[in-house]
């Protein structure tokens, strides 16, 4: 019974956030794209074979698009079309899952700052502002340089460096929810902390936390491609980054072999454009009463 | 809260940071995996006590806090070690880098803030209309877009497919000009690749800041009551909305420094420009570690500087911060 009602709350509410963003023409093309790659990245490496067995032919090396090959190959005689479809795993799998590990940081930080104030609420916001103006490029090669560059630590990486912001938004949203009577009342009757942390505040802030996850997203897939040129990715698994970073390497750039060039760059760009066009309609739709958000 | 106590809490902050940073970069390179001295010395026959000896000699048989101690003392005698690969101190090699990387982010920054500012004010002008949002695209797109992709892009159509700029570096190697104004002009057309893809890069962010912060302006008090004296739209933007405007900007070039270094580091990489960012790349190829603590240590330093040097300048422009 009460499974039912719940299943129809969350299908009452979802209707009614899909009105309204449906109605945001920006997120619906960003939803668009973000499709599209999910499926190249869910099926299309099935629907291709990634075919390096000629690699001893000659002719087959960088040769521009034809029928053969829709995007051409490259210095090795594989497939760039191919390379792309199977990047896209590589690329979206470290952009979602090093974003899930910043949330997680920037979220407990940002609530037990805003939720304990006083002293840790000053170590914990001090720890932020150093994150914050460490310049992050080099902070994330350091530390990859370090550890290793393998797809897991570049995914820890990403991770624990880019949750600052998040941490300094939740905090000030915990901050407002915290002065509520709701959470005075839950106090009253003894919840403890951990309890009003998790399921009065949390939820509170949910919103804005979803927005700005897939603000993040973007964010990290864009550093990714960047580690990953830089000669900090995994070099068995490619992603478009690392595509880029071998093209780059290999001089594709003065041999003019645009089609191993143009490719992943472009697709990097799409995925970015869409999590960022789809965030900012989340955003407008969730947070209607905090539109003014820098950057 | 009064000037000086407002400068000194931002300058024991800065401090702060810094010393944090100390603290990591200190760590950092020595939870690597494999022993210094084992890398140094390649000979796997190496007695036991030689060892020690040797490891004596370094001071790394002493306790970590006398070691960091001694680091801190090297810092300040502005000894950041030396290089494996190079085999020279890392502060020279950093040292004689710097110009180069001045010269492009220097040049890059100040045409795209500069003309940040004028798109940012037109599109606000403009608000609501075609202009606004063509250009808030375009500003979106190139936001979306790898800095090193662009470079890739106009390296392969300025200079390999149409030929008229070079492919990188910061000057011919090994040729004798004819004239000052001969070499002016090559190193011009060296630098004119780089600072394009750097400037088209940042400009984006400069204008939507610009052209947010003019809105607001735009809706304050004083703006209506300028308006209701009759004063025509150019002087009202030229003499109360753009000052006004201003403001967040000189925050946000502070803030946005990480970005600039990041850019260079890409730009540079690409061009094969001899700066900060291109060290980095071979520092990080070449597995350099004492060369990539040393340039970490040096941005972070200059990026809190700035920050700092920012929040001053930012405190004499509007006298309300220092109230909050």
């Amino acid at each position: 019974m009460s499974d039912n009602r719940t299943v129809l709350l969350i299908k009452k509410k979802f209707s009614s956030f899909w009105k309204t963003f449906r109605q945001n023409k920006t997120g619906l093309i960003g939803l668009g794209i973000l499709v599209l790659f999910a499926l190249m990245a869910i099926i299309g490496p099935y629907l291709i074979s990634y075919n390096a067995a000629s690699v001893e032919e000659i002719s087959t090396i960088l040769n521009p698009p034809d029928s053969e090959h829709w995007l051409g190959t490259d210095d090795l005689g594989k497939d760039v079309l191919a390379g792309l479809v199977r990047g896209s795993r590589i690329s979206l799998l470290v952009g979602i899952t090093s974003t899930i590990i910043s949330m997680l940081i920037g979220a407990v930080i940002g609530i037990s700052s805003g939720y304990y104030g006083g002293t840790i609420d000053a170590i914990l916001m001090r720890l932020t502002d150093v994150f914050l103006v460490i310049p992050w490029l080099p902070l994330m090669l350091v530390l990859t340089a370090i550890l290793g560059a393998n797809l897991l630590n570049v995914i820890l990486v990403i991770g624990i460096t880019s949750w600052a912001s998040t941490a300094r938004i939740i905090r000030s949203q915990t901050l407002s929810i915290k002065e509520r009577p709701f959470i005075e009342r839950a106090r009253a009757i003894g919840s403890s902390n951990f309890h009003i942390m998790f399921s009065h505040i949390l939820p509170n802030v949910f919103p804005l936390i979803f927005a700005n996850t897939i603000l993040v997203t973007a964010i990290a897939i864009l550093s990714e491609t960047t580690l990953s040129f830089l000669g900090m990715g995994d070099p068995t698994r490619v992603s478009w980054g690392m595509m880029l970073h071998f093209a780059f390497e290999a001089g594709a750039t003065i041999i003019g072999a645009w089609w191993w060039i143009i490719p992943p760059g472009l697709a990097v760009v799409s995925v970015v454009l869409g999590f960022t066009f789809v965030g900012n309609a989340l955003d407008e739709v969730l947070n209607p009463r905090l539109r003014r958000r820098e950057r | 809260m009064n000037n000086r106590k407002y400068l000194l809490k931002k300058f024991m902050q800065a401090m702060i940071t810094i010393f944090i940073v100390l603290i990591f970069n200190y760590f950092l390179f020595r939870v690597m995996p494999g022993d210094p001295i084992r890398v140094l010395i390649r000979n796997p026959r190496i007695s036991v006590d030689a060892l020690a000896e040797i490891r004596a000699q370094f001071g790394l048989d002493l306790p970590w806090y006398t070691q960091f101690i001694y680091y801190l003392k090297d810092l300040l005698h502005g000894n950041l070690g030396s290089s494996f690969y190079y085999r020279e101190p890392v502060l020279n090699i950093i040292m004689e880098r710097v110009p180069a990387t001045l010269i492009l982010v220097g040049t890059g920054t100040i045409i795209s803030i500069f003309l940040g500012i004028i798109i940012g004010v037109v599109v606000a002008w403009k608000r609501g209309t075609k202009i606004d949002i063509i250009g808030l695209g375009i500003c979106l797109i190139l936001y979306s877009t790898p800095a090193f992709w662009f470079g890739i892009l106009m390296v392969m159509f300025f200079a390999v497919y149409l030929r008229v700029f070079p492919t990188g570096l910061m000057s011919l190697p090994g040729v004798a000009y004819s004239s000052l104004l001969d070499q002016f002009m090559t190193s011009l057309r060296h630098l004119f690749l780089p600072v394009l893809t750097f400037t088209l890069i940042y400009i984006g962010g400069y204008a939507i800041i610009m052209r947010n912060s003019v809105i607001e302006v735009l809706n304050e008090d004083y703006i209506i009551t300028a308006r209701a004296k009759g004063i025509s739209y150019i002087q009202l933007l030229k003499r109360h909305a753009v000052p006004n405007a201003l403001l967040p900007l000189v925050s946000m070039v502070a803030i946005n420094l990480g970005f600039v270094i990041a850019g260079a580091i890409q730009v540079e990489t690409v061009f094969s420009w001899p700066g900060l960012g291109r060290l980095m790349y071979t520092a990080l190829l070449n597995r350099d570690y004492p060369l990539l603590q040393g340039l970490f240590l040096f941005l972070t330093t200059c990026v809190v500087g700035a920050n700092f040097c920012a929040d001053i300048l930012y405190s004499y422009l509007d006298p309300r911060v220092k109230l909050s």
